[in-house]
């Protein structure tokens, strides 16, 4: 079938195909992003890029225009180093801590986000 | 407004509509995702650009609208560089570098613009405009030192777009008028800024810098003369448009 969009009939199909290995010379790049001077960096995601400038330069497009942006970090997701979910078991406890556990974290979440159904509301 | 003022800000809205409309034929066709979001973008950027200039030139609401979709060709004025099909990414790459670095800059002059809604504009579009530039020159970098066909491919993209892009600075009728209001120092003054402005990017990039003196610059779109390519665009653009003629909302 022939195409409405002309841009698909201008094309000329290349016959010789460039094979592109997997990661060969591109890798991953995980993106934060602040919202506002002095807030943490969030991570929002990640690009492919060949290197680190191109990952800032796409990350902008992909992360920092649809909301507010003052700054933008892009790390190589291979020098992430993690822990392995199998050992998800040792943040597990043998005798109740719960004296150690963050609720501080959890009031301020439950405050954000009662602050942000007033803003909304308004 | 005088014809002088208006011929200049017509002019610069046409370069950036067409090219906005060039490039955002590369959108879903782009060399891989982002960089298919990021280049649908800024063409989304030129052509928002030009959308604010056109405005400018008659406050009814409509105009802009006629400007864009109801104008014959030879009243058209941007120049044969804008006009040329997007080609190949090496193309298109290189033409967004060249003319976004005049664009930026010329941006930069016409902040001390005497005519308030243009100083105006300039500051507004700046931030846009330096990423185009920060995006280009990262691409141009990256490909002239890269491997030997992407060094090649950029060369010769540069080769054949530099008498292009030296049209982007063709005087037009007004412009000695423009340059005594104050309004904008002048194509010249540009070209010259421009030139000092590529030729280390192009050095870093490992690319060999031709003697602009030696070529003859790509001309006439100034004058409503186009290349053979703006007419078909022009009519892909308003095929929508043209179907439905006394349309008034869309």
């Amino acid at each position: 079938m022939k195409s409405f969009d002309p841009r698909v009939n201008r094309i000329n199909p290349i016959e010789e195909k460039t094979e592109m290995n997997i990661g060969e010379a591109w890798e991953p790049y995980e993106v934060f992003h602040q919202k506002k001077r002095g807030d943490h960096h969030i991570h929002v995601g990640s690009v492919h890029a060949p290197n680190a400038a191109q990952a800032l330069l796409f990350a902008k497009e992909q992360y920092g225009r649809r909301q507010n942006c003052v700054n933008m970090w892009v790390v190589r997701t291979a020098d992430v180093t993690q822990f392995q979910y199998d050992d998800a078991d040792i943040f597990e406890t043998a005798i109740d801590k719960e004296y150690r556990e963050a609720y501080g974290f959890k009031v301020r979440d439950k405050i954000n986000a009662y602050k942000k159904q007033q803003t909304e509301s308004k | 407004m005088t014809p002088a003022l208006y011929n200049f800000i017509l002019k610069t809205a046409d370069d950036c509509f067409i090219l906005g409309h060039r490039n955002s034929e590369w959108t879903g066709f782009g060399p891989f995702m982002e960089e298919d979001i990021a280049f649908a973008s800024m063409a989304q950027d030129k052509i928002g650009h030009a959308w604010l200039l056109y405005k400018m030139l008659d406050e009814n609401p409509a105009a802009a609208e006629t400007l864009a979709f109801k104008r014959a060709e030879k009243d058209f004025k941007c120049c044969h560089f804008v006009e040329q099909p997007i080609g190949e990414y090496d193309f298109s790459l290189m033409r967004h570098f060249l003319f976004d670095h005049a664009d930026q800059l010329r941006y930069e002059m016409l902040m001390n613009s005497s005519f308030e809604p243009l100083a105006h504009f300039a500051k507004k579009f700046k931030g846009e405009l330096k990423y185009h530039t920060m995006h280009a020159d990262t691409f141009i970098l990256q490909l002239g030192n890269g491997n030997e066909e992407s060094k090649a491919r950029m060369q010769s993209a540069l080769n054949f777009c530099l008498p292009l892009a030296l049209g982007i600075f063709e005087a037009y009728e007004g412009e000695q008028e423009i340059i005594a209001q104050n309004i904008f120092a002048g194509e010249k003054v540009l070209q010259a800024k421009w030139v000092g402005k590529i030729s280390p990017i192009i050095k870093d990039a490992g690319l060999k810098m031709p003697d602009i003196n030696t070529l003859q610059a790509v001309n006439g779109g100034r004058h409503g003369f186009h290349s053979d390519y703006l007419q078909p665009l022009l009519k892909e653009m308003r095929e929508v448009v043209d179907a439905f003629p006394d349309a008034t909302e869309w």
